[in-house]
């Protein structure tokens, strides 16, 4: 009946699993509760949980992206403690298997339920405004989407309290991942986890991919373009090529495990090999699509604070373009040590280097962005500047360990750690976090606390080099990854080091959450009433903030690049159109969320071997898509009189805020543009 | 908490102050370590020259056009330079360039099958490993030892490395280059140690719950010490055939040093055969060499203690 689901897979004898689980259920309840005495579930199911509003799912995307940011920071400062002290006759306070779960949920979290939504949601919120489209190509397939990705990381949250998660690892290399060496549920979990989400993020590749090719405003063309639009066309690109890819391999270990046949099995023909070969043809194109878009975040922030054009855009376009190519051509150096030819080394050595030319010059281009400019030290900003200089640094160290001799010494030591850490937090997270202050008022309408968000880039910056460049030392010291336990005591002081470095990272967190708080309470006296708090250059900031739900009343015609900054410049930024006309919108649909509550209950079968259950909850996912299609009803019209009521509106509140001071509006930006009424 | 305090104060200080022997990759105590060692610095050198401008560019540029210092130039519209574009570019490009030609002379002189060149005949050892330890056989000298890799110094170490279990990496971090261990198939490595001592060797590649503890000792001996040691070894009474083979394929960790004072023959390849499909040639040579051991376990029995959390 339940397969092999049984009371005891709930590991109620570990305090800290239970204390986590605990923890967890409370704070689940604690919300639930205030939801409930706000009277607000029929607000949250109608505006949010079944909205298929770009700009609505962009936001639960980031929601998510924050909330296992807690998650993936709690498993890696409980992996820093451990490290602390587990030396000589301390054992620590976490037996082998419960650590192994950590780290492999860590990268798990970070990558595929931190990075990869808090990316999609940054697109979600801004690509269809800064490309003056109304939603994007497939609406309905985005709340889709989005519901995938929310069931593999509720997954992997359900794996701390029921069985347990996998030990093999992020990367889940076999034979170690197969069932005679992980017997456990824990990587199917990891398997379901990712296969669900990946699905998701397959088809928002597909969905952005279409909107940007074909949903552009008119006479915005590729060169037009946005350079954060550009590196989303890009990553779509590389996500419709490399996730597939993931699909299959883990499709494969699937198989291995669940119907005992020997892909990658020690014995009988399978060969391990091959899925190191596999799962980094996705996995390295999977770092630049994590890391592309935050390039496409820091070319859009540098030139709105700096009061200038990015410099050399086709340039940026072109080394967007390359990198995503190269990205397919180095998968090899993960695995230098396998015992390559010397000629096959070299070859991936050398492709590896090549990245590196596109990358820098992207770092000397926004660098010459702000020359001769007026750079604003916004938190933006700050975050941009802190990852220059430690981009550079992992730059450095990535092609270092690019070199294959160098490699075999440094290979799977805190070195590599350390480095993949010191590209993925200032590359990718710095970035995130910057656009998330920097679009924050536009999909609000009110802005961000800048006292706090600097606060909070201090933290993390001090905290990242404090926890990390003694992880570099170490590996140099011979320390391999994923220890937890050794015995040399010249490792410990370093290790001390590291995780003072994490609780400086953790005061950046709080700060982060204090500084929404603060925000949220003082948002009377911050809100944005112009829409274009920075003075933007790009179509997003065209339009109210928050945008009505139509985006824009009348889709706009571009003439350049940079073309909200040409239109402000040469007068119709603001002008009022002569007539409005009526605007088709997409339905709100509860069956995004529907297949999302089928789908985690099939990923839940399959991990426990539920057979009737999987086979229940397939049926219906397959019957709400097409009880979906089969629905015509799935648009509605708003009145060109309602459309015209809510341009009025912003435009009264606009005018309001020309007549107040940039002090009471609370700008302390450079001179705003008057908006013309 | 007085320790903990002592801890908190020279925390910073310590790490500079716990001296350079403790750094194995940049203190080589061989030809190939030193020779790996060389290449992080020749390529860590060639990329300062891009560095080092850049990340005061990174801080310099910034700061000078700060919006509050009004007597920097701007040039609001200012937005190509073909000069610049040129410049970020090829520094870069010819950077790598010549980092390419190091890693393409590097990586063939530096390949881990290469043989060492040397005057002294090389020591073979078959290393092998298992859950989690390593066992070293020294097919010509018919003896074997678990989590104790002994060899003459000044003389090339020249080893086939596999996995009876899954894989990991095999690495002497003093020694230089490291080579994964992989169940059916044998790795090669050549080191070389310049003088006696003892260095820390060690599993890099997380292999499950004994990871951690799957470290073993590596010792560079003068030859007359290496003679002493391998007629210590012979003296021992255990002897390693497929029946304490079987016993050792039990997963333990953190195991004390034992020796063997005789192996069964071709028992590393019978090792690699049983992981191989039955119908593969490599399997049915090594199955009439030794017919005895040959079994094909899809998967390793008696490793059932990967539960979640039984401690």
């Amino acid at each position: 009946m339940l397969g092999k689901l049984t009371l005891s897979a709930i590991p109620y004898h570990n305090p800290i699993i239970m204390g986590a689980v605990g923890f967890t259920i409370l704070v689940g309840l604690v919300i639930l509760g205030l939801i409930t005495r706000h009277g607000a579930w029929r607000y949250l199911w109608t505006e949010w949980l079944t909205s298929v509003d770009h700009k609505r799912i962009g936001v639960m995307y980031i929601v998510l992206a924050l909330i296992m940011l807690l998650r993936g920071f709690a498993d890696a400062i409980m992996m820093r403690v451990q490290q602390m002290v587990a030396e000589g006759a301390s054992q620590g306070y976490l037996p082998p298997g419960h650590f192994d779960q950590i780290f492999g949920a860590h990268g798990t979290i970070m990558i595929l339920f931190m990075a990869m939504p808090f990316l999609v949601g940054l697109w979600n919120v801004v690509i269809p405004q800064q490309l003056g489209a109304r939603d994007v190509a497939f609406p309905f397939l985005n709340s889709v989407s989005f519901w995938l990705t929310a069931v593999g990381a509720m997954l992997v949250m359900v794996s701390l309290g029921i069985g347990d998660f996998s030990t093999a690892g992020w990367t889940g290399y076999p034979p170690l991942s197969e069932l005679g060496y992980s017997p456990t549920s824990g990587v199917d979990y990891w398997i379901w986890a990712i296969q669900i989400s990946g699905v998701g993020t397959l088809l928002t590749g597909v969905n952005f991919l279409a909107t940007i090719v074909k949903m552009r405003a008119p006479g915005m063309t590729f060169m037009r373009m946005p350079v954060f639009a550009w590196a989303a066309l890009v990553t779509c690109v590389l996500i419709i090529l490399a996730f597939p890819v993931l699909t299959v391999t883990l499709a494969l270990l699937t198989l291995d495990r669940y119907l005992d046949m020997h892909f990658f099995s020690n014995g009988l023909g399978g060969n391990m090999m091959m899925y190191l070969n596999l799962f980094w043809i996705w996995g390295h194109p999977e770092v630049y699509i994590v890391i592309l878009p935050a390039f496409g975040v820091f070319s859009e922030v540098v030139p709105t604070f700096s009061g200038k054009p990015l410099f050399g855009y086709k340039t940026m376009v072109y080394a967007t373009a390359a990198i995503g190519i190269l990205s397919f051509s180095v998968w090899l150096h993960h695995f230098f040590t396998m015992g390559s030819s010397a000629n096959v080394n070299a070859f991936f050595g050398i492709t590896t280097m090549i990245i590196a030319v596109p990358t820098g010059v992207k770092i000397f281009n926004w660098l010459f962005t702000m020359y001769r400019g007026r750079v604003q030290f916004t938190p933006p900003i700050l975050w941009t500047i802190g990852f220059f200089s430690a981009f550079l640094v992992g730059g450095v160290t990535g092609v270092l360990l690019a070199v294959p001799p160098a490699d075999y010494l440094l290979h799977n030591s805190l070195f590599l750690v350390a480095h993949f850490h010191n590209m993925l937090i200032p590359g990718a997270l710095f970035a995130y976090l910057a656009g998330y202050m920097y679009w924050f008022p536009k999909a609000f309408g009110f802005r961000l606390n800048e006292k706090w968000g600097k606060r909070a880039f201090w933290a993390w910056l001090v905290g990242f080099y404090v926890a990390f460049i003694p992880l570099y030392v170490l590996g140099f010291m011979g320390m391999p990854r994923r220890m937890e336990h050794y015995s040399d005591p010249a490792w410990l002081p370093w290790l001390e080091v590291a995780a003072i470095g994490a609780v400086i990272i953790l005061f950046g967190i709080i700060f982060l959450v204090v500084q929404l708080v603060v925000s949220i309470r003082e948002r009377q006296a911050t809100r944005d009433l112009t829409g274009d708090p920075w003075n933007g250059r790009t179509l997003e900031w065209a339009t109210a903030s928050p945008p009505a739900v139509y985006n824009v009343a009348r889709i706009p015609v571009v003439n350049a690049l940079d073309s909200f900054w040409d239109m402000k410049q040469q007068g119709p930024a603001y002008e009022k159109p002569p007539e409005y006309a009526d605007i088709h919108m997409p339905r709100n649909s509860p069956a995004g969320f529907v297949i999302g509550v089928f789908a985690f209950l099939f990923g839940f079968a399959m991990i426990w071997h539920i057979w009737w259950l999987a086979i229940a909850s397939a049926v219906g996912m397959l019957a709400t898509v097409v009880a979906r299609s089969l629905n015509d009803d799935i648009e509605y019209v708003i009145p060109a009189a309602e459309v015209e009521r809510t341009e009025n509106e912003r435009r009264r509140l606009m005018a309001q805020a020309a007549t107040q001071s940039p002090a009471d509006t609370g700008a302390d930006v450079i001179p705003q543009p008057l908006p013309q009424v | 908490m007085r320790r903990l305090f002592l801890r908190g104060t020279g925390l910073l200080l310590l790490p500079l102050l716990s001296g350079c022997s403790d750094l194995r990759l940049l203190e080589p105590g061989g030809p190939i370590g030193a020779a790996d060692r060389n290449v992080i610095l020749v390529a860590f050198g060639l990329m300062l020259i891009v560095l080092i401008p850049a990340v005061i560019m990174s801080f310099a540029i910034p700061w000078h056009y700060r919006a509050t210092n009004t007597k920097a130039v701007y040039t609001p519209d200012w937005k190509e330079s073909n000069r610049i574009e040129a410049v970020v570019w090829t520094v870069p490009a010819l950077i790598v360039a010549a980092l390419g030609v190091l890693v393409w002379i590097s990586t063939e002189r530096l390949d881990p099958y290469k043989p060492i060149a040397s005057a002294q005949a090389p020591v073979e050892v078959e290393a092998v490993s298992m859950d989690w330890k390593w066992l070293f056989i020294y097919p010509h000298l018919g003896i074997a030892t678990v989590n104790q890799l002994a060899f003459p110094a000044k003389t090339p170490l020249s080893l086939r490395i596999t996995s009876d279990t899954v894989m990991t990496a095999f690495f002497i971090p003093r020694l230089g280059s490291q080579i994964y261990a992989m169940a059916g198939m044998d790795t090669r490595l050549h080191l070389e140690a310049d003088k006696p001592g003892k260095y820390l060797g060690e599993n890099t590649q997380y292999s499950g719950r004994g990871f951690s503890r799957m470290h073993f000792d590596a010792l560079a001996m003068s030859r007359t010490d290496f003679n002493r040691w391998v007629k210590k070894v012979r003296q021992s009474p255990q002897v390693l055939d497929h029946a304490s083979l079987a016993q050792l394929e039990k997963p333990s960790a953190g195991v004390p040093v034992e020796h063997f004072s005789a192996v069964s023959t071709n028992l590393f390849d019978s090792i690699i055969a049983k992981y191989k499909h039955p119908s593969s040639g490599h399997a049915k040579a090594a199955a009439a060499s030794a017919p005895a051991a040959v079994h094909t376990p899809s998967h390793p029995a008696g490793r059932q203690d990967t539960t979640p959390e039984a401690s």
